[in-house]
C-alpha cells in the first residue's frame, strides 16, 4: 500500500503534466469567443489540455460545452480567439482537414450502410489501400466488441451496440483529439456504467486524447482526468475531479457538482487555528482561509457525507440540534433531509456498515456534527 | 378496439366517393355496345381497336416520354432547390427563392400556361431558341411546375435527415460534393422516387399547361382525348383511361414498395 503511494507520486509528473507544466500542452484553446447574434454561446474561453487526458467539459444545456466542442471540430467558425491542435493553428481549416474525429450524441450512424462501411468510411476518404482499410476496420471491430456484426444495419443493432459502432468510426482514423457530444447520454444506467471502464480503456490503448462533453457529473467523475465546470458561456473552474469535488471555486461549483449544504454567513473572528463564520444557523468553525477579512460575506460548503449524525451531543468543532424529517434508504448509504431549529433543512448522508443498533428514523431529535476541515468557505 | 358499424359505413362511403367513377370506367371499357352508357355484354374489342388507333398510340408515346424528361428534369432542379433552401442558410434572396418555388403550387394552370407562353415567344424572338413549340417547350414548362411539387417532398424528407449525418461524413474526410453524393443523396432516396413518380403522373395527366406550350406535330394524351370526347364519348377512350390507371397504379406500387425498404 505505501511503497504503491510512492510510485504513484514519482509518476504524478508524466501522468499530471498540467500539475508541472513541463511539456507544452497538445490543445491550446485561447480566449474563444462565439457570439450567435448579441448572445455570447461561449464567451472568452481559454483552456490547456494535454496529450492522453480525457477532458471533460461539464454544465448544464445551454451552457456553451456542446458549442465549444463544434469549434474545435470545425462546424462552427469562432467570433474571437484561436485554437491549436499540436501547435498547429485551426484557423480556416475545415472540418474534413481537422486531426479530429467526432463521436455524435445521437451517433450520426449512415443508415444505408453496414457497420464495416460505416467504419471504413474515414480510412476511405484517406485513400489507402483495400486490404489495409479491411484489417484496420477488423481490428478496430474487435476492440469494440463488435466481431460478427460487421455486414448489420445500424437499425438492426441495439442502442449500446451503436454506441460501439460510434466509437469504433471515430477512433479508427487515430485521431490527434476524439471529440465526444454526450457519449453515453442514450444508454441505460447500468450499461453507461459499463461503457464507461470501456472507453478509458480504449483511450489507455491508443492514447488518444479525449474531450467528452456531458450534463451528467457522474459521468465526468468517473471519466476524466480533469473537468472544466462551465456555466453560462464561461469556464468557472478547471481542475481534477477530486480537486472540483472537495474545493469548489464558488457556490455554483459546489452546488452542480454533488450535494452539497450551503450556509451564507459573514467572517467573524479569524484566529490561526480556526476561523469563525457567523451563519444563519449560528457560529461555523472551519479550517482558516487566508487572506479574508472580517464581515467579508462568504458561503460555507459542506458535503453531506462529512457530517456525522448521532443521538448524543459528541465532543466536535460544530454540533447542531436538529430533527429527521425524511430519509432514504438506497442500500449503500442513507439520506437524512433534517430540519435545523430556525426551521432550515440540511442533507447528511450516513454510510450503512454492519448495521449495529436501530438506524435513527423519523423524528428523532439528533445531533449534525462535522470538524472545521469539512467546511469550504466560499467568496464566489 | 370493437369497430362501430358507423366506422364501417364512414368507410364504405369514402370508398365509393372516390372508387365508384373509377370502376365504372373499367366496367365500361369492357363493354361490347358502342353506345358509352349502355351495356351490351363483355368484349375487349375496345382494347384491340385502341391498338389500331395511330393518333393515341402516338399521343400516349409523346406523353410518356414529356413526363418521364420533366419528371426528371423536376427531380434535379426540385432537389437543388431544396437543398440550398435548407442547408446553405440565410442567403441573400432565399426568402424570395422560397417563394417562387412553392408559387406554382397555389397558381392557376392557366396561369402557369399564359406566363410559359408569353416567355417562350418573347425568347424564341429574341434568342432564337426556342424554335416554335413542340415537345421540348412543353418538357420545359412541366418541368417547371413540377418542380415545385418535388422540391416540397424534398424538404420534408430534409428536414427529417438527422444534419449530424452529415457533418459525420464532413468530420471523417469528405469534402462537401463527397457528402452530398455518399450521404445526403442515398437517405433522401424514396423522397426522390416519390417526387419523380408525383412529378410523371402530374405530367402525364397535365391537359391546361401542355396545351398552351404546344405545337404542332405535339399533342399530348390528354389533350388528345380531351378532343375526342367533345365529339363524344367512345368506348375506346374508357380502354385507353384504364390502361392509364393500370400504368400509375403499377407505379404506385413500386413507389410504395421502394419507399418500404430502408
Amino acid at each position: 500500500m505505501h511503497a504503491e503511494d510512492v510510485d504513484c507520486d514519482r509518476s504524478a509528473v508524466h501522468v499530471k503534466p498540467w500539475r508541472a507544466g513541463a511539456d507544452a500542452p497538445f490543445i491550446q484553446i485561447d480566449g474563444i469567443t462565439k457570439r450567435f447574434g448579441d448572445v455570447a454561446a461561449v464567451n472568452d474561453v481559454s483552456l490547456d489540455i494535454w496529450k492522453g487526458e480525457i477532458f471533460c467539459l461539464l454544465g448544464g444545456s445551454g451552457c456553451g460545452k456542446s458549442t465549444l466542442l463544434r469549434m474545435l471540430a470545425g462546424f462552427e467558425t469562432p467570433s474571437a480567439g484561436t485554437v491549436r491542435i499540436d501547435g498547429q493553428d485551426m484557423a480556416g481549416v475545415p472540418p474534413n482537414a481537422r486531426p479530429t474525429n467526432m463521436m455524435f450524441q445521437s451517433y450520426a450512424l449512415f443508415p444505408h450502410m453496414s457497420v464495416e462501411n460505416n467504419v471504413a468510411y474515414g480510412l476511405r476518404r484517406e485513400g489507402l489501400a483495400k486490404a489495409v482499410v479491411a484489417d484496420k476496420v477488423k481490428d478496430m471491430l474487435h476492440l469494440v466488441q463488435l466481431d460478427g456484426l460487421a455486414r448489420r444495419r445500424p437499425h438492426q443493432l441495439s442502442g449500446g451496440q451503436r454506441q460501439r459502432v460510434a466509437l469504433a468510426r471515430s477512433l479508427v482514423k487515430k485521431p490527434k483529439l476524439l471529440l465526444l457530444d454526450e457519449p453515453l447520454g442514450a444508454l441505460d444506467k447500468k450499461l453507461r456504467e459499463e461503457t464507461q471502464f470501456e472507453l478509458m480503456n480504449i483511450q489507455d490503448q491508443l492514447g488518444i486524447t479525449f474531450i467528452v462533453v456531458t450534463h451528467d457529473q457522474e459521468e465526468a467523475m468517473t471519466l476524466s482526468t480533469r473537468i472544466g465546470v462551465m456555466d453560462a458561456g464561461r469556464i468557472v473552474q478547471v481542475g481534477e475531479p477530486r480537486e472540483i469535488y472537495e474545493h469548489p471555486g464558488s457556490r455554483f461549483v459546489a452546488d452542480f457538482i454533488g450535494t452539497v449544504n450551503l450556509f451564507e454567513g459573514r467572517v467573524d473572528v479569524a484566529a490561526p487555528d480556526a476561523m469563525r463564520v457567523m451563519t444563519d444557523v449560528g457560529p461555523i468553525l472551519v479550517d482558516p482561509v487566508q487572506g479574508l477579512s472580517a464581515r467579508q460575506e462568504v458561503a460555507v460548503a459542506v458535503r453531506p457525507e462529512k457530517m456525522r449524525l448521532t443521538r448524543k451531543q459528541v465532543d466536535a468543532a460544530n454540533s447542531l440540534p436538529a430533527t429527521v424529517q425524511d430519509y432514504a434508504y438506497m442500500g449503500d448509504i442513507t439520506i437524512y433531509k433534517l430540519v435545523l431549529e430556525g426551521g432550515r433543512t440540511l442533507k447528511v448522508s450516513v454510510a450503512n456498515g454492519d448495521g449495529d443498533g436501530a438506524p435513527i428514523t423519523w423524528d428523532e431529535h439528533v445531533f449534525v456534527s462535522f470538524p472545521t476541515r469539512a467546511g469550504v468557505v466560499l467568496t464566489a | 378496439m370493437r369497430r362501430s358499424w358507423f366506422l364501417w359505413l364512414t368507410a364504405g362511403l369514402g370508398f365509393l366517393f372516390l372508387y365508384a367513377p373509377i370502376a365504372s370506367l373499367v366496367v365500361f371499357s369492357f363493354n361490347e355496345s358502342k353506345l358509352v352508357t349502355v351495356w351490351g355484354g363483355f368484349s375487349t374489342k375496345w382494347y384491340g381497336e385502341l391498338l389500331r388507333d395511330e393518333q393515341i398510340l402516338g399521343a400516349a408515346w409523346i406523353s410518356l416520354k414529356i413526363a418521364a424528361l420533366s419528371a426528371t428534369g423536376a427531380v434535379v432542379f426540385g432537389t437543388l432547390a431544396a437543398y440550398v433552401l435548407l442547408r446553405v442558410g440565410a442567403f441573400w434572396g432565399r426568402p424570395v427563392l422560397r417563394g417562387m418555388t412553392t408559387a406554382p403550387l397555389v397558381m392557376p394552370e392557366v396561369i402557369t400556361g399564359l406566363s410559359l407562353l408569353l416567355l417562350f415567344v418573347s425568347m424564341e424572338r429574341a434568342l432564337g431558341w426556342p424554335a416554335g413549340r413542340g415537345m421540348m417547350t412543353i418538357v420545359i414548362a412541366h418541368t417547371t411546375f413540377a418542380l415545385a411539387y418535388v422540391a416540397v417532398v424534398v424538404q420534408s424528407r430534409l428536414v427529417d435527415m438527422d444534419d449530424s449525418l452529415e457533418e459525420a461524413a464532413q468530420d471523417l474526410g469528405a469534402g462537401p460534393v463527397r457528402v452530398f453524393f455518399d450521404i445526403t443523396l442515398p437517405v433522401i432516396a424514396p423522397a426522390l422516387v416519390a417526387g419523380w413518380l408525383l412529378a410523371f403522373t402530374l405530367s402525364l395527366d397535365d391537359l391546361v399547361v401542355a396545351s398552351f406550350t404546344s405545337g404542332p406535330g405535339a399533342s399530348t394524351l390528354p389533350m388528345v382525348i380531351f378532343s375526342k370526347v367533345r365529339l363524344g364519348v367512345s368506348p375506346e377512350v374508357n380502354a385507353l383511361a384504364t390502361l392509364i390507371l393500370a400504368v400509375v397504379a403499377l407505379g404506385i406500387l413500386l413507389a410504395g414498395l421502394v419507399l418500404r425498404r430502408r
